[in-house]
């Protein structure tokens, strides 16, 4: 009985850990090549969410059934229009700003969460909208007597498995590609790398595109995993992502899965084995402890002041 | 071409603009002195703004009708909103613009019981008539406040009515109870909670969720340890249609019960559809489109292609005890005598003859069961 629990919550907070790793992404590979916070990712997911509506809405209407086919098509067509968003919020709000000071741009990014989030508000209702479910189903690992199993269902398999293909996927991106070498040496010093002939906006358009088509990927997936959205869910998971970014390193790829896993399954275990209501305390102090004795975050690279 | 173009869109949009402008500023000082203004306030925006539509559909259909017949004596009722989001602090702001600025009557509102019970304050201060069709909250009428009425049960009504159903009719021994920290939530939760004691029960399980997220998964799997075989949630359908859907989607079998925070169709759509909500019981006010005194009203929405749902009528029903109050205590602008007037005196609505008691609760309250059904419509449990 309490290894079935046990197994269940861990299976529950690897899914919600997994989510907040494919958000916190977009967090920290902008911090790490422009040292800026993008507030607005929160809200990036929260039009994916949307956009996962319209099209799959819209694919209805066309008359496809397979299943593969729509999720495939979805997925595509959200990352896509959702990388398209990334892409526009950092031309019009965030290079502009590229010269002027630190803080500019932060508060640039409050300002286009909000604009955002009204947008939609205005654009699409403030009711909660929902999409029909489309994958149903679960394996369920039975040990003793028939209610007494472990269950993931389909969708909670998807998003494990994007979640750890979309970083596999990244992590080669960055680490042996071209585009991967221009980032990082865009991260390391933008003048330079600009002066030995990489196109370094460019670059930075490609980390808000990047950043924007995993929080989309995670918006297809949750959408169809819980079945409703509001134009306000963008926040509380921003949040939590954002925290899970700091938790793993600000500023480095596996950090941000790493954070995203421990915070979800530290909700998890506290939720089910302590309290739901203290959960979010509980979470928090694990990243205060963290960034007491590592202020840096668990694989983040501490700033070496340059000179 | 283009730059043409776009100017003379600007051109448009302005000139709209100018035209709006100039409707509102003439309009408003032709009609002061010789209009009745009731403010409703309610939660017209944010999480819970399917709620404030079903308050202004009422609101607004009941002013209607009451200016067809030639106004509260004489005077045209004119409606004024007031969108406080279900957020206390916006409250406060609303409720000083509907005294200070719009200068209301009386206030219609608010939804939320956090948000009625702080602008309440500020009504109460000003001397004014306030009656929300929706708070449910003990604290909204025990703070001895003498204008502050409610058209609608309370918490602690709601929840004993609960927990008789669940212990009784559902026969459920182990019982879980889930809230969502909200003045709302939590309060009803305790109130159901209290009535489980007396009936020598204790609940398995009292826990509080977030507002705001969706994956209640681990709370779910915490219940189907506890081997629940009812769930009780005090809350709204944002967290309660995740909720009934993460319970059946982990296969825990044992019902879910919630109060009046779930109704409205916007807990299907939370839900992800009615094969997810249905099954879930709610208490709610006997329905009051079956009340005979509606018929013709509900009969004027039916045509119109609204269903009078959830607080419609109660909203309705709230804007003509407050017009029967200005007729019967001879005022449109002492709250006081309009107050003395409701503790004294029945008000014919549409959902019957409605007495308020010295606190300004509801003389009898008329709480039953709902359950969800699979076409996403709700019914009465016989």
């Amino acid at each position: 009985m309490d290894l079935i629990i046990f197994v269940q919550q861990l299976i529950n907070g690897l899914v919600l850990g997994s989510i907040y790793g494919l958000i916190a992404v977009g967090y920290t590979m902008v911090y790490g090549i422009i040292g800026m916070i993008n507030f607005a990712h929160g809200e990036i997911y929260m039009i994916s969410a949307y956009l996962t509506a319209v099209f799959l809405a819209l694919l209805a209407t066309l008359g496809i059934q397979s299943v593969p086919l729509v999720l495939l098509l979805v997925l595509l067509l959200t990352t896509l229009f959702t990388a398209l968003y990334g892409w526009s919020i950092e031309r019009v709000a965030y290079r502009p700003l590229r010269s002027s000071t630190r803080l500019a741009p932060l508060i640039s990014a409050i300002g286009m969460t909000l604009v955002l989030q009204n947008y939609v508000r205005l654009g699409q209702g403030a009711k909660s909208q929902g999409v029909p479910p489309l994958i149903e189903g679960h394996f369920r690992l039975f040990l003793t007597g028939s209610d007494q199993f472990v269950q993931i269902t389909y969708i909670q398999c998807l998003i494990i498995v994007a979640a750890l293909l979309g970083m596999s996927l990244l992590t080669y991106l960055m680490q042996k590609t071209t585009l991967g070498r221009s980032c990082r040496a865009t991260q390391q010093d933008r003048i330079m790398a600009g002066l030995l002939g990489v196109n370094t906006d460019r670059i930075i358009s490609t980390v808000f595109v990047l950043g924007s088509a995993m929080a989309a990927i995670a918006g297809v997936l949750v959408s169809l995993n819980y079945g409703s959205f509001d134009f306000h869910i963008g926040f509380v998971t921003g949040i939590k992502a954002f925290t899970a970014a700091v938790l793993g390193g600000i500023g480095s790829l596996p950090g941000a899965m790493l954070g995203g896993l421990i915070l979800g399954l530290s909700e998890s275990f506290f939720s089910g084995f302590v309290n739901t209501d203290y959960k979010d305390v509980f979470a928090f102090s694990i990243l205060v402890l963290v960034l007491i004795f590592k202020p840096s975050g668990l694989l983040g690279v501490p700033e070496v002041e340059k000179v | 071409m283009v730059h043409f173009f776009r100017s003379s869109v600007q051109k448009a949009l302005f000139s709209v603009a100018i035209v709006a402008l100039l409707a509102l500023s003439g309009v408003s000082p032709l009609l002061a002195g010789e209009v009745v203004k009731i403010g409703v306030a309610g939660p017209f925006s944010g999480a819970v703004a399917a709620f404030g539509d079903q308050f202004w559909r009422g609101a607004e259909q009941a002013a209607m009708d009451l200016n067809a017949k030639g106004g509260i004596d004489g005077k045209k009722v004119v409606l004024v909103r007031g969108d406080d989001a279900c957020e206390p602090k916006q409250a406060l702001q609303v409720a000083n613009r509907l005294v200070d600025f719009e200068e209301v009557n009386a206030i219609m509102g608010h939804f939320c019981s956090a948000t009625t019970i702080t602008a309440s304050e500020i009504y109460a201060d000003a001397g004014l008539l306030m009656m929300t069709p929706a708070s449910t909250n003990p604290m909204v009428t025990e703070r001895g406040l003498p204008t502050i009425f409610r058209n609608t049960g309370r918490d602690d009504q709601q929840g004993v009515v609960a927990a008789n159903f669940v212990v009784e009719k559902l026969g459920a021994k182990q019982i879980a109870v889930i809230h969502d920290k909200s003045t709302y939530g939590q309060g009803i939760a305790d109130a159901f909670k209290a009535h489980l004691h007396t009936l020598g029960l204790t609940e398995i399980l009292y826990d509080g969720l977030t507002r705001g997220e969706k994956d209640f998964n681990a709370l779910v799997t915490k219940i189907k340890g506890h081997r629940a075989d009812a769930v009780y949630f005090g809350g709204i359908h944002s967290e309660a249609g995740p909720l009934a859907r993460q319970l059946k989607e982990q296969g825990v079998s044992a019902p879910l019960i919630s109060g009046d925070g779930i109704v409205s169709d916007e807990f299907v759509m939370s839900a992800g559809g009615p094969s997810y909500a249905q099954g879930v019981y709610m208490t709610f006010g006997a329905d009051p489109r079956k009340i005979p005194a509606g018929k013709e009203v509900i009969a004027r929405y039916r045509a119109k292609g609204i269903e009078p749902e959830g607080y419609t009528l109660y909203s309705y029903a709230t804007i003509q005890a407050i017009a029967a109050a200005m007729e019967g205590a001879g005022t449109t602008t002492d709250g006081e005598k309009m107050a003395e007037w409701l503790h004294t005196h029945p008000v014919q609505t549409i959902m019957g003859a409605k007495t308020w008691d010295a606190k300004g609760d509801l003389s009898v309250s008329d709480y039953v069961i709902y359950q969800w059904d699979d076409q996403g419509s709700y019914q009465e449990v016989e």
